[in-house]
């Protein structure tokens, strides 16, 4: 296991590149069937860093399949995952996760059971307490216990930033569809994630509260991170992604810039019926 | 509601368990005294009493590592126990000599050693266990550790094991007809390691004044029960611990849902098996515990009818919670494992000379003939040890209905090594002279 978790100082920020490279995630011809549908198919994109990324697609268009690839929640029949260079095509989601590629899921999936402090302090990595000796072993627990504190330093500051804060003492199945979403996105960002790949974040949430979670994505892309989202409302794509992929039936149908792809008279026919 | 009662208890949960133990032996010493017991049969009891409630607090405490914290659907926690105290008498039985009273012998080391030899046994099978079983779902890890239980017994059964030689020695599980433990008693093994076996015959002989005849059995009992309370309270302890920590906080995480602690970059797989090992170790100590003084073990004790009294103890106390765990045990151990028999001995003194019918037939003909309820009312108190286990039946039916969630209720112990609590912002932001958070 990794040492030791960054220390004290606020984190928000903190995550961004490591590596300097314009799209530090990429696509290349993936492709997976379920028995004789095949959900994706061929799909090669890339993801520039510090951007946000809007999938687009239809329903049954295989964004969620194309998530579940890139994360490794599912193997890819063919093709491959590069993420900062590295090949990460079907390591377990755990490893994709701890290189800095984190996602969230279209329903929020928070730890019921748990309160949201509990959610938070789960998130960061090279916990030392997650040894199970340092946990129980008397005198070395004390190293556990401080860089308890110091998490929970760290869990406030996001909390706070989230505007969530008084909610930490809640059971994360109390909270509103909303507040999980937040949690969830607060949730993946304590991991000190380069990408975050946000499955349908706006589903279920109010206008308000929609608004906010669009400001924190764009602060935190100022500050920057790197995004990839999932989203059914087209106005919301256009209007805050800088960049635009578009599948359909398994496969990409373009990408570019929302004008461009507002433009595409395929993508107008097969996607929005020529009603925009 | 009775989370306020709990909370009422001084102590807190230390108190609550001491709370309840207080009632329970109160409720035994004035049974006894309904018996008319002497002073030898009321420390008896008492000792019987702490014997069971530390097995099963013990083993509660085991499973709600399992369950309670990750999920782990172990319902062969039996094969674990009997594992641990087959391999502590093979490693800890004396060496074979011919014309013995045991057919077959052991490694002769120590007791300790054999103790740690049947925690390790057990927590490998655990692994043995894990390694295919954990990449499946839940109620799939339940089939695969019942029929481990099976097999668990079936090998110890079988005449393949019944002897055979490891490091030239002839050493054997005694197959069907039992394994005699015939090693040095343990409490004898236990004080003579700490150097204190001559004070401890010296308090014994001190005993005699209470007891004139052979107290020692009695001070055995009353000692090995303190043995095992202070067990309970290690087990306690570590798990506490263990619970209260970021690896208690992944373990959580899995039972309320894998993916997510998954995707947070937590080798769930790692954790589970790490957790299920630990489970089975001690449920191989306490296997060890529960036995090692009975003088033999026989491979059907090992049914799985005593996984399934764990499993009612555990969520009599309430899965999740280490205190509900420990509470769960004793419950279960003073009123629907003892319970039942002191019952009935409380109703045959109260009722001495009553004559239960031979059978369900003639108890229960008078009901029609003459209207008289008392040949089936005898004839239930006299099967009252047969009718445990509907008892039981009939509690986890009550319980599921009316409390799913324990005697503690919906109670929840924080994953993580220092309190969560918002009082810590409040005092940050206090001390940043802060402005008040309106929200």
């Amino acid at each position: 296991m990794s040492d030791a978790a960054e220390s004290g100082g606020l984190t928000l920020g903190s995550g961004g590149p490591g590596i300097d490279e314009e799209y530090p995630l990429q696509a290349e011809g993936l492709r997976k069937a379920f028995g004789g549908i095949t959900a994706v198919e061929d799909a090669s994109f890339r993801v520039e860093r510090g951007s946000v990324t809007g999938l687009i697609g239809p329903n049954g268009a295989g964004k969620s399949t194309t998530f579940n690839l890139i994360t490794g929640m599912l193997d890819p029949d063919a093709g491959t995952v590069t993420f900062d260079g590295e090949d990460i095509t079907g390591l377990e989601p755990h490893a994709i996760a701890n290189r800095g590629l984190v996602r969230t899921f279209q329903i929020a999936r928070e730890l019921q059971d748990m309160t949201v402090l509990e959610n938070m302090m789960l998130a960061p990595k090279g916990q030392r307490g997650e040894s199970l000796w340092r946990s129980v072993t008397p005198g070395v627990r004390r190293e556990v216990i401080d860089q308890e504190s110091e998490l929970l330093e760290r869990v406030w500051e996001v909390l706070e930033f989230f505007d969530i804060d008084h909610l930490a003492e809640e059971y994360a199945g109390n909270l509103s569809g909303g507040q999980r979403k937040l949690l969830e996105l607060s949730r993946a960002l304590l991991t000190d994630p380069d990408v975050l790949l946000l499955d349908e974040p706006f589903a279920g949430v109010n206008p308000s509260l929609e608004k906010r979670l669009l400001e924190h994505i764009h602060e935190l892309r100022e500050q920057g991170y790197t995004f990839l989202l999932v989203e059914h409302d087209m106005d919301l794509i256009m209007e805050n992604c800088g960049r635009v992929i578009v599948l359909h039936q398994g496969q990409i149908l373009t990408e570019g810039a929302p004008a461009e792809i507002q433009a595409n008279e395929e993508v107008i026919e097969a996607y929005l019926g020529g009603n925009v | 509601m009775r989370d306020d009662v709990v909370a009422r208890i001084p102590g807190g949960d230390t108190g609550a368990i001491v709370a309840v133990l207080l009632v329970i032996y109160a409720a035994y010493v004035l049974a006894g005294v309904g018996l008319g017991f002497s002073l030898r049969g009321q420390l008896n009891t008492v000792a019987t009493l702490t014997f069971f409630i530390g097995v099963f607090a013990m083993l509660s405490l085991a499973l709600n590592l399992h369950w309670g914290y990750t999920g782990l659907f172990n319902i062969g926690i039996v094969g674990f126990m009997a594992v641990g105290i087959y391999v502590m008498a093979l490693v800890s039985k004396p060496l074979y000599e011919a014309g013995g009273a045991s057919q077959v012998g052991g490694l002769g080391l120590p007791i300790v050693v054999g103790m740690l030899a049947g925690m390790a046994a057990a927590a490998l099978l655990g692994l043995v266990v894990a390694l295919p079983a954990l990449r499946l779902r839940a109620d799939y890890l339940a089939i695969v550790t019942i029929a481990m239980s099976e097999i668990v017994r079936f090998s110890f059964l079988s005449g393949d094991f019944q002897q055979f030689q490891l490091f030239g020695e002839r050493v054997g599980f005694g197959g069907g007809s039992g394994l005699i433990l015939d090693y040095t008693d343990p409490i004898e093994a236990f004080f003579s390691v700490v150097g204190l076996w001559d004070a401890y015959l010296g308090v014994v002989d001190a005993f005699g004044v209470l007891i004139p005849t052979n107290p020692k059995p009695i001070v055995d009992g009353l000692v090995y029960g303190a043995l095992l309370l202070g067990f309970v309270a290690a087990y306690f302890w570590l798990l506490k611990r263990t619970g209260e920590s970021p690896f208690g906080r992944v373990l959580k995480a899995i039972r309320e849902d894998e993916d997510v602690a998954n995707s947070l970059g937590k080798n769930t797989n790692r954790f589970k098996i790490k957790a299920f090992m630990l489970g089975c170790a001690l449920m191989g100590l306490a296997g060890v515990l529960w036995f090692m003084r009975s003088g033999a073990v026989t491979p059907n004790t090992f049914r799985p009818r005593i996984t399934f009294f764990i499993w009612i103890a555990l969520i009599i106390g309430g899965a999740g919670s280490n205190t509900g765990s420990v509470l769960g045990g004793a419950v279960f151990a003073a009123l629907l494992y003892q319970g039942p028999r002191t019952l009935k001995n409380l109703i045959d003194a109260v009722l001495p000379s009553t004559n239960a019918p031979s059978g369900f037939g003639p108890a229960v003909a008078p009901l029609f003939s003459t209207l008289d309820p008392a040949p089936l009312l005898f004839y239930t108190l006299d099967s009252v040890r047969q009718l445990q286990l509907v008892f039981m039946g009939l509690v986890l039916i009550w319980l599921m209905h009316n409390r799913p969630e324990g005697m503690l209720g919906h109670r929840k112990e924080t994953a993580a090594g220092i309190p969560l609590t918002a009082q810590r912002a409040q005092k940050r932001q206090a001390a940043d002279g802060g402005g008040g958070d309106d929200e």
